[in-house]
């Protein structure tokens, strides 16, 4: 069971790897937004599967704590990307000032 | 396995920093400093300080990306290349720096040694009497909610004012000219 735990970290760091590629390489915007995602995405899972490697699965609250920022961390960059601004359009909103 | 986690982290690390330093699109170096926050929030996971872990991930991943975002998105993303001659000076100024900080760390305690000075200073006491005194079987969370309760009030006091103040600075003025318009417009809301 161990060894699963060892095997599934192994190739949580190439994905890792993989992911730094793109974020350094990737040419577009979406494409480095997209990767600092899976990135944290790969970040909960490392953490997850950590916790069973050590022998302390309550990590598991901490990964799933974890998620949910990554998200909203995505979401605000996507409408900083978007409309410049964390609130974005409303209707019949023009130009505040 | 354990040391192994470590050795690629902190080359993910150094991969990012050099990378970082070398990049002149500034949106893609604020991306980059993401996930640097998100490796170091690992490590300190894989070192056993998930409180440390937590607050890097929310600030350094979390609002330090924005608030980056939110000056790119007001000045532009491209690095001025104005002052970009090499300077032997600053290198050797770094390298005598690190390399004294280094020596530094040969002084410390070894990782996790139970015998080092922080183990023993308030330790004991709270490990023997943290059940007793306070009845909260967490002892990290009995410390800063119980021995140190009013300091924490008191940071979550000023959090919350600092806080308050921002949003009215920012959001204040943006807010009040919504409603003049509105009220330009024949839709008379009260102004509280």
């Amino acid at each position: 069971m161990m060894g699963a735990f060892a095997a599934a970290t192994a190739a949580l760091l190439v994905c890792m790897a993989m992911t730094l590629v793109r974020s350094i390489l990737g040419p577009t915007v979406f494409d480095r937004v997209l990767a600092v995602n899976s990135f944290g995405t790969k970040t909960v899972l490392l953490i997850a599967v950590y916790g069973f490697l050590s022998g302390r699965p309550e990590f598991l609250d901490l990964a799933l704590v974890y998620a949910l920022m990554n998200f909203i961390g995505t979401i605000a960059v996507m409408k900083f990307t978007r409309f410049n601004d964390l609130a974005g359009m409303e209707e019949n909103d023009e130009e505040v000032y | 396995m354990i040391d192994l986690i470590h050795i690629f982290l902190f080359t993910f690390l150094a991969i990012i920093a050099i990378v970082v330093i070398r990049m002149r699109d500034l949106f893609a170096a604020v991306m980059l400093m993401g996930i640097f926050s998100l490796l170091s929030a690992s490590l300190f996971t894989v070192m056993d300080a998930v409180d440390v872990a937590f607050t890097e991930a929310s600030v350094g991943a979390g609002i330090s990306t924005i608030l980056m975002l939110a000056t790119l998105s007001l000045t532009t993303s491209k690095e001025s290349t104005l002052y970009q001659r090499p300077r032997p000076l600053a290198l050797v100024v770094v390298v005598l720096t690190g390399a004294a900080l280094v020596y530094a760390t040969f002084d410390m305690p070894r990782y996790g040694d139970a015998a080092a000075p922080i183990n023993h200073h308030v330790a004991d006491y709270y490990i023997a009497r943290t059940m007793d005194d306070t009845g909260v079987p967490n002892m990290v969370t009995a410390i800063l909610a119980s021995y140190r309760g009013y300091d924490t009030f008191g940071e979550t006091t000023v959090i919350f004012t600092a806080c308050v103040g921002v949003m009215l600075l920012l959001g204040g003025a943006r807010t009040f000219y919504r409603w003049r318009r509105r009220e330009d417009a024949g839709d008379p809301e009260p102004r509280p």
